[in-house]
């Protein structure tokens, strides 16, 4: 006999776990270990689309938290907390993240891993008057008319053009097939941009979009062979990345592949392994950079991977070290420059001192343009997917 | 009787004033949590789309999977016409002419300030709605006919053909394609000057709209047409027998429905400030559909009280499940990204298996119980 | 002419061949207890994680009947929690549990395995490319509609031929006088959930060797595309839902390759309302008089 719960009974039940979980929730963000605190939050999805994009950054955020806990304001140290929050990489659910890390009282936000997240939050952190740095976010709308956000990374248009010099110089190509997908702001974005480009630099190209959810892309490979592509561009997620690859390689598709900064991922490596792909992607960093900030940085964070299991599952399974990871630690690191320079933890104090910032990165040296907060930045790595790991082929700027 | 409405009708209207005053005082102090007051924003959201999704299943009994559809045409419908359109040519970058040109409440708060501002938003939700219910009875003429299940798989795949649709390069100079569409009149634009002090309106708003159009739908359903809605639903061929025309009923309730959906898509995009069509998939009707049926199928208070639960519930309550969290050194396991959602599935499953009618089953929160009617039927007896 | 419509052909009818085993789920539960089993494309794409884990640890020999058994359990475990109890409950009250069912496996797979592409294993021979026709492919792709056709034919003599098989058609025509004539109807739902997850075991099999990449979403449009093929060739009908699944694939993939290809869900869709405005019980399903 199943007993059946009276609804009075319920409802009493449910209004009491209500509110002991409100008290729960609300009372968060203690554990203080005396001493004056300053809050990072950290803006990221952990879920979703991006959560694999976003927990690789996240772990970029954590490590220079671990080499840099501290930051010295006004001759006072202080400890740097982690909030962190995820947004799901869902517009609708970005926004009460936001509100959540408005409401824990950060002074800085660190993220989002996508570009639409970050849109969207953006007048949540401008009406608290709390500057948000972007670590990997290349849409232009992000920064463009929002004086509170900052990018450390490059942008589309730039990104877009890059790839398109790329594939001109390297590969010689006249004829390029660009696959996004449909509904994407980001692949689209950056797909528009490398049309544009390759255009301009006398090619043709074919360019076409899959719905969402779409795993069957040997229609779309033929159509490339079809259309006699000397190129494939392809800047979609991980997810699809591996799709095409391993559908590529079964067609017997002999062009190079290439894309954007998403395909910087281990989930690329293990897709190319084993087949003869040629797979290209642009970044913003390079493992094997022999330049001294960048070589510390990718054995310190190794070693600190390898130290907990759970760090290595969020970064793939493999100490690979992602570039969205480098650039979550160079925007901590510019927060905390920013935070000193300050000599505050006040949003608007932190949010002027980040124009002035001039600080070396390991992705490179990191200054903002006045107008519209983005990191300039002129060159991109562009790096080969091989037998499990990212070689570097050569660094790519764009001409004129 | 026609005191008794009256009375009624008072009464509402002074509850729903109190509520937006206390909200008033909610946003305007400081010491308020502002997740407070975002999970009451996108609750009064919700607890539209719920109450419209309620009407048309749980009160005329059609099963239909198509909500997010609608909320997207809404969406977008309003985002359009409230661009500003200074900024339109950056938004819309990659279309060249993109945009219509002009923003209705930019146009009435021109010659008419504030109180423009509020017609012109008023306007374009309207609009919203229309649009939303124009593509409802275009949808409805084919698919209203077919019986439960497949009625609830041809809205969904209806919802999908739309998303698909809306995104479309070609289309792009009017909805942007696949980039977002941000920067119209929002919550936030609203305030209420009252000599040197500005009040903050941004939850005081969506209740506002959102009570009134809960009000109509609650006109409707006590009316004659509810009760029609109410026969089909309990038997179709015994409501047909009795003279009610299913096919013009269904698609009343049909259009209806997606009018309110249309809306709340609308103040969606306000809350969010920003429009991406890839969140409108089918998940978000799934989303509503549990709130619905946690609520009470045929309960309009137990629809809006459940959107409450479940948007403080999966979004602010439980986040501290997301966290690693160390008691005294000690990592407590499984408790990391990801839990809180598997903890809110598990709440739901056992919801929907061991409390089957949901909050309030099909019962208002102040309905009148039979006692008290014969109660005042005594009183009249007596009184004469 | 024939060999540019080749490949985008030989990809419909593989693809179309695993729509119609995972259709094959659908519509034997849906033909007994007139339940969409939303969460029967998670159960698929658990197959793909299962499979992936398994042979991270285990020989190939060992992990494919093992998740074949585990698939299987997992089918019968889901019914026995989420559908039995509500078997007298309101139609939408068992879709709803079919939902939260999906919302929860899917939620529990984010949670496992942190949402990055997983590359399934190669199973030897099925993956192995061949040439078809001048036309480079995986084995697997010329196979899938050869066995779909075996594993049909099988069911259906097991259906009309065997003891269960009769009692599946006789709750499937009516109920309640099923149980009232004898049958052990919880043994017979037990047994259909249990082919059901057997076929959607091997159609994962079939599916992640061909499209590698297994993550916790991707069984969700594959599943409502199996839907579609059911319901498209009548819900009910085992014939139906393989030649539905057939036609989805195909159409699908012929109109990839003829350009339109941001609408080839959105017409997979059209083409259920067409069907279903014509012909409202599906292509191949007998026509049912209402009784008043």
């Amino acid at each position: 006999m199943k007993a059946f719960i009276s609804r009075r009974d319920f409802l009493k039940a449910s209004g009491a776990a209500a509110a002991a979980a409100a008290l729960a929730g609300c009372s968060s963000g203690s554990g203080s270990t005396g001493g004056k605190t300053v809050k990072i939050g950290v803006f990221e999805p952990a879920s979703g689309d991006n959560g694999a994009g976003g927990k690789q950054e996240v772990l970029g955020i954590e490590y220079a938290n671990s080499v840099a806990p501290t930051v010295d304001i006004g001759g006072e140290s202080y400890t740097v907390e982690l909030v962190e929050v995820d947004n799901q990489s869902s517009t609708d659910k970005a926004v009460t993240a936001a509100q959540e890390l408005v409401s824990k009282k950060v002074s800085v936000v660190l993220g989002s891993y996508g570009s639409g997240v970050s849109i969207a939050a953006a007048p949540t952190f401008q009406s608290a008057s709390i500057p948000a740095i972007g670590c990997s976010c290349t849409n232009p709308a992000v920064t463009e008319a929002n004086p509170y956000y900052f990018r450390v990374c490059f942008l589309d248009p730039f990104q877009g053009s890059v790839m398109a010099n790329f594939a001109k110089d390297e590969f010689g190509a006249a004829n390029a097939y660009v696959l996004s997908m449909l509904g994407e702001d980001y692949g689209s974005g950056l797909a528009t941009y490398f049309v544009d480009a390759f255009k301009e630099l006398g090619g043709t190209v074919t360019s076409e979009q899959f719905p969402e959810g779409t795993s069957d892309f040997s229609a779309y490979i033929q159509n490339a062979i079809n259309a006699g592509a000397d190129v494939i561009f392809a800047p979609c997620a991980t997810t699809y990345a591996a799709q095409i690859i391993t559908q590529a390689a079964s067609a017997g598709f002999d062009k190079p592949i290439t894309a954007g900064d998403t395909w910087e991922s281990s989930v690329i490596l293990d897709a190319q392994k084993g087949t003869s792909v040629q797979v290209y992607c642009s970044t913003f960093f390079d493992e094997n950079d022999d330049s001294g900030a960048a070589k510390e940085f990718v054995a310190g964070f190794k070693e600190w991977l390898n130290a907990d299991s759970q760090k290595l599952t969020n970064n793939g399974g493999n100490d690979i070290v992602a570039a969205v990871s480098a650039l979550g630690y160079d925007a901590y690191m510019t927060a905390l420059e920013a935070i000193a320079a300050a000599g505050s933890t006040d949003g608007t104090a932190i949010k002027d001192a980040l124009f002035k910032v001039d600080y070396d990165g390991v992705t490179g040296s990191i200054t903002f343009d006045q107008t519209t907060g983005d990191a300039n930045k002129d060159m991109a790595y562009i790096k080969k997917a091989s037998d499990g790991a990212f070689s570097f082929v050569k660094t790519q700027s764009v001409e004129g | 009787m026609k005191q008794e409405k009256k009375r009624i009708y008072l009464r509402a209207a002074l509850a729903l004033a109190a509520i937006l005053a206390v909200l008033l005082a909610l946003d305007n102090l400081s010491f308020v949590p502002s997740m407070l007051l975002t999970v009451l924003r996108k609750g009064a959201i919700y607890a539209l789309v719920a109450v419209s999704m309620n009407l048309l299943n749980g009160f005329t009994g059609l099963f239909s999977l198509g909500q997010a559809g609608f909320m997207l045409l809404g969406a977008y419908t309003y985002a359009i016409l409230t661009i500003p359109a200074a900024a339109q040519k950056s938004i819309y970058q990659r279309y060249a002419n993109g945009g219509i040109g002009f923003s209705i409440p930019e146009l009435l708060s021109k010659p008419l300030g504030g109180l423009g501002l509020l017609l012109g938003v008023v306007f374009c939700l309207a609009l919203a709605g229309f649009i939303a219910a124009l593509f409802a009875f275009l949808i409805g003429l084919p698919v209203l006919k077919l019986k439960s299940d497949y009625l609830a798989i041809a809205t969904l795949g209806f919802a999908e053909i739309i998303r698909a649709a809306v995104v479309y390069e070609g289309f792009g100079p009017l909805t942007n394609g696949s980039n977002l569409l941000y920067g119209f009149t929002s919550f936030s634009s609203f305030s209420l000057h009252l000599g040197s002090v500005t009040l903050r309106l941004e939850t005081v708003m969506p209740f506002l709209f959102s009570g009134i159009c809960i009000g109509i739908i609650l006109l409707l359903i006590h009316s004659t047409y509810g009760r029609a809605f109410k026969a089909i639903r309990d038997d179709e061929i015994a409501a047909e027998a009795m003279g009610i025309n299913l096919a013009s009923h269904k698609r009343m309730s049909f259009i209806i429905s997606s009018f309110f959906a249309g809306i709340s898509g609308a103040m969606l995009a306000m809350y969010q400030a920003s429009v991406q069509a890839t969140t409108f998939k089918s998940s978000m009707t799934y989303e509503i559909l549990l709130i619905v049926v946690i609520g009470g199928i045929g309960s309009v208070s137990g629809s809006v009280i459940a959107s409450f639960l479940f948007i403080a519930s999966s979004e602010w309550l439980l986040r501290f499940l997301d966290n690693e969290t160390y008691i005294g050194g000690f990592r407590l396991p499984l408790l990391r990204s990801g839990f809180r959602m598997v903890v809110f599935s598990i709440i739901i499953m056992i919801v929907v298996l061991f409390f089957r009618k949901g909050i309030m089953g099909d019962r208002e929160l102040f309905q009148k119980k039979p006692a008290s009617a014969a109660r005042t039927a005594k009183k009249e007896v007596r009184s004469k | 002419m024939a060999a540019k419509f080749l490949p985008y052909l030989l990809a419909g009818i593989s693809v179309g061949g695993q729509y119609a085993l995972i259709a094959i789920g659908y519509t034997m539960v849906y033909g007994i207890l007139r339940l969409i089993n939303f969460a029967h494309g998670d159960i698929f794409t658990v197959a793909g994680f299962m499979m992936v884990y398994a042979t991270a640890s285990l020989p190939l020999a060992v992990s494919i009947p093992l998740v074949v058994i585990a698939t299987v359990l997992l089918g019968m475990g889901v019914e026995k929690i989420a559908y039995k109890p509500l078997r007298t409950a309101p139609r939408m009250s068992v879709m709803i549990s079919a939902i939260g069912m999906s919302y929860l496996l899917q939620n529990l797979m984010w949670y496992a395995t942190g949402g990055l592409a997983k590359q399934y294993p190669a199973l030897p021979w099925i993956s192995d490319t061949v040439t078809v026709l001048g036309c480079q492919t995986k084995r697997v792709t010329v196979i899938t509609p050869f066995l779909v056709v075996v594993l049909v034919v099988i069911l259906v003599t097991l259906i009309q031929k065997t003891r269960m098989g009769m009692a599946m058609r006789a709750a499937s025509r009516d109920f309640e006088t099923a149980q009232l004539m004898g049958i052990r109807i919880n043994n017979v739902i037990s047994f259909t959930f249990a082919v059901g997850s057997f076929l959607a075991a091997i159609g994962s099999m079939m599916y992640f060797s061909n499209y590698t990449a297994v993550t916790p979403t991707v069984g969700a449009m594959p599943g409502l595309k199996a839907f579609v093929a059911a319901v498209f060739g009548g819900i009910g009908s085992i014939p139906g839902a393989v030649i539905g699944g057939f036609l989805i694939g195909i159409c699908e993939s012929l109109i990839k390759g003829a350009g339109a290809t941001t609408f080839s869900d959105a017409f997979t869709f059209a083409l259920l309302i067409v069907v279903l405005a014509v012909k409202p019980t599906g292509l191949f399903s007998e026509n049912l008089t209402e009784k008043v």
